[in-house]
């Protein structure tokens, strides 16, 4: 029963309450959100002193948004499932990263080869992920620690495979593009231009005052929705209070007129293109990871999160219940790699998967997420934040100390700090609990 | 009925299974390896000499482990924490111009309080966060290294053996050739068969073996290994855990500060900026080979893994380069055991 208190402690407040707002509560909020509100600051700040244009800004972070944010997404069903964040989608991102090597090898180029290589990585990576998953299984309540180091291990083999293994009797490749002039092993970084580069994301380009009319526009039809079948009744009342529909309403018409406005006169934000295909699969995505909640694995996740003892007794196969999740994780990070590497058009062969796990783990961090609870929400928020960061603080980082070195390295401690502090903060916490509960 | 055949099977699966399957691995892949060194007619001497440096050069900071792990905070992945200290004590005795022998001793003598402080701060923090330490500690030690890039690239060190020539900071890599390089291999060594023996090291190596053994022998050592043995029986026979566990947090600081120390002198070179990133896996790694767990580790433990990783890693070079002339195999076959036998040790305790 107990278990649940972390789940109380959200910093979600219940719309009951919604309307006063005590100096506990805010300081609560606080406390909860320090790391996102640090973060805000941070990247506020950044911001300010790198000396960017908005336009500039914007393409930026648009375009790092949907190369990254369906990597980040592949996080929450592990901590769904208790299983805190998967460290080991690294090896899913080897997968697809593998299949995109060959499909390049093969010259299929567009949306064939991105197909190709969906087709290519799927079983691999559910093969990996299930070997990830019974190696968690051993390794409970150690999960991440193991995750990080299975991502290490993982990097040594795809070394082996791609650096030892391709172009000698093994795996024969006869590429003089690819493979080093030996003949064996791969040269260090791919080029995708003229291939698969940008294969998704050119589908449809839209200018970004266009894509937020559009965005708003959809918010403000299920909006209207959720209102009639309020007034018919299929929806709960006390779920949405009225004031807070109203505002929203008001926020999502505020961006559709600004984005009409926007797109009408001119200015250098309509030169901003959103690869509006690929965000509609990291919408398909997040929806996904939305509704699965509401069905019975979902909520399998959901009880052995909660309490594995408890989750067995009522008859979930929780060893089961956990390797499928670390599968669906693993999977989503090999479809996530293929959108990464076609945006990104020209990658390092031995360095570009290694860092996701990390990366990933950091930006959903930063969104506010924790262990054991990570929203479609958090992720959002930490990919912009995170990115923002990344975007800003090279710049930053020449400006204010005259050596854009300095802004990497400080980029690189905010990344593991964020890790170390929000881990460290949440073990403390369920600490504290566990000491309370005693007293009790 | 258990036949006598079944139970002295079990009995010898039984003896496999303490001796430790990756043990086992590693000791059957490194003869392979040395049988297939005389076979390429690569010099077993040479290979020899090479592999005692190397054990002398890591045992140090491989023995950092033990007092974590017996303490009960698990592998110490917060070792770049004590290397920094142990790398901030050898720039200062550059700065100070020191040489020789002096200078190694000067170095460790700056290193001890960094890395009495940092280790009291680590080892507290580690207290607030029992049962996710090597987690946490792993990207602590991450952020700290990368906290430390930025310090070596302002610091306000003025020797040109170290600074750049224009701008500020430190080098990447600080050579010791005119200051303490070699002073520990070279002291008392000879040549006995074609082996060259690292006397200096050695002993060095021995002597910090030995004051870790006495330590354990004391009091306070007996109490802290009660504290990670059995936390709830210790504290309630009057050992305050949280405080041993910390003692345990410096003790390993201070033995990763010398340890990188040792390591720097023999290998001729300081590396600063992201060089510590990885050396903690590494560490445990080899303790591991040796046969420890995340609960239970010895010096014969540390002494054993640091020969066999090591003698891996030596043999492993050369011979992928008679094979296949790919000087990237070594490097990779490191990566693969050292995380392979790590993510073994980790899966051997669940439920834990």
């Amino acid at each position: 029963m107990k278990q649940t208190d972390i789940q109380t402690m959200d910093p979600i407040p219940s719309p009951a309450h919604e309307k006063r707002i005590t100096p506990d509560k805010v300081k609560r909020f606080l406390i909860n959100n320090l790391v996102t509100i640090l973060f805000v600051i941070l990247c506020a700040v950044g911001l300010r002193l790198s000396g960017l244009s908005m336009a500039f800004y914007l393409n930026d972070i648009v375009s790092r948004f949907a190369r990254n944010s369906f990597l980040v997404l592949a996080l929450i069903i592990p901590v769904m499932a208790g299983m805190g964040l998967n460290f080991a989608i690294v090896l899913g991102a080897m997968a697809g990263q593998g299949a995109i090597i060959f499909v390049t090898h093969w010259g299929i180029a567009g949306m064939n080869g991105i197909l190709l290589s969906v087709l290519i990585c799927t079983p691999i990576a559910i093969l990996l992920g299930w070997m990830t998953g019974r190696l968690l299984n051993r390794a409970r309540g150690k999960e991440m620690i193991t995750s990080l180091i299975l991502g290490f291990f993982a990097n040594g083999v795809y070394q082996l495979i791609f650096l030892i293994m391709v172009g000698s009797p093994l795996i024969p490749m006869k590429n003089e593009v690819l493979v080093l002039s030996s003949g064996v092993g791969l040269r260090s970084t791919i080029d995708l231009s003229g291939g698969l580069r940008y294969a998704i994301d050119d589908v449809i380009r839209t200018p970004f005052p266009q894509f937020v009319m559009y965005l708003s526009l959809i918010g403000a039809l299920y909006l209207v929705s959720v209102i009639i079948r309020m007034r018919s009744g299929k929806v709960m009342v006390q779920q949405y209070s009225k004031k807070r529909l109203i505002t929203l309403f008001l926020l999502l018409l505020a961006a559709m007129i600004w984005g009409l406005v926007t797109s009408l006169s001119v200015s250098m934000i309509n030169s901003v293109r959103v690869p509006a295909f690929t965000m509609i699969i990291i919408a398909v995505l997040c929806l996904f990871n939305i509704f699965i909640v509401k069905t019975k694995l979902g909520q399998d996740f959901r009880t052995v999160g909660q309490d594995q003892h408890i989750a067995e007794v009522s008859g979930i196969n929780v060893s089961r219940t956990r390797v499928l999740a670390i599968v669906m994780s693993t999977l989503l990070a090999a479809w996530g790699q293929i959108i990464f590497l076609q945006n990104l058009g020209a990658f390092s062969t031995y360095g570009s998967h290694e860092q996701v796990g990390m990366f990933a783990s950091a930006a959903i961090l930063i969104g506010g997420a924790s262990v054991s609870k990570a929203t479609v929400g958090h992720a959002i928020l930490g990919t912009i934040l995170f990115h923002t960061l990344f975007i800003v603080s090279p710049l930053a980082g020449r400006n204010l100390f005259g050596d854009a070195q300095l802004g990497e390295y400080f980029r690189s401690f905010v990344a593991y700090g964020v890790i170390g502090v929000a881990l460290g903060l949440h073990a403390w916490k369920k600490l504290m609990q566990a000491k309370n509960q005693k007293k009790v | 009925m258990i036949t006598p055949d079944v139970r002295r099977f079990g009995a010898v699966k039984d003896t496999l299974k303490s001796f430790g399957l990756p043990r086992i691995i590693i000791v059957v892949f490194l003869v392979l390896l040395w049988a297939i060194s005389m076979f390429l007619e690569i010099p077993f001497p040479q290979l020899l000499s090479d592999t005692l440096v190397r054990w002398g050069m890591n045992g140090v900071l491989v023995l950092a482990m033990m007092p974590s792990i017996l303490a009960g905070t698990g592998l110490y992945f917060g070792l770049p924490i004590g290397i920094i200290c142990g790398l901030l004590g050898g720039v200062i005795a550059i700065e100070l111009n020191l040489v020789g022998i002096t200078a190694f001793f000067a170095a460790i003598a700056f290193s001890i309080p960094f890395a009495f402080v940092l280790g009291w701060v680590y080892g507290f923090m580690l207290n607030r966060i029992k049962g996710s330490e090597m987690t946490v500690a792993t990207y602590v030690g991450f952020s700290i290294v990368s906290l430390m890039c930025i310090f070596w690239s302002m610091a306000p060190f003025k020797s040109p053996a170290m600074a750049w020539p224009i701008g500020r900071g430190l080098r990447v890599t600080i050579s010791l050739a005119d200051r303490y390089e070699k002073v520990l291999n070279n002291f008392l060594s000879f040549n006995i068969f074609g082996i060259m023996i690292p006397t200096g090291l050695i002993l060095f190596l021995l002597l910090m073996c030995l004051i870790v053994v006495l330590f354990f022998n004391t009091k306070t050592g007996i109490a802290l290994k009660a504290g990670g043995e059995n936390p709830r029986f210790a504290q309630s026979s009057g050992i305050n855990v949280d405080t041993m566990r910390i003692v345990g947090t410096i003790f390993s600081t201070v033995l990763g500060a010398i340890g990188i120390l040792v390591y720097s002198q023999s290998f001729g070179f300081i590396q600063l900026y992201t060089a510590p990133l990885f050396m903690g896996f590494l560490a445990a790694a080899a303790i591991l080979i040796g046969g420890a767990s995340i609960k239970k580790a010895t010096i014969l433990h540390v002494l054993l893994g640091t020969f066999l990783f090591q003698g891996l890693l030596v043999v492993a070079l050369p011979v992928a380069n008679k094979v296949a002339t790919l000087g990237s195999l070594a490097e990779i076959s490191r990566i693969i055991v050292s995380n392979g036998v790590i993510l073994y040790a980790l899966a051997q305790h669940s439920g834990d």
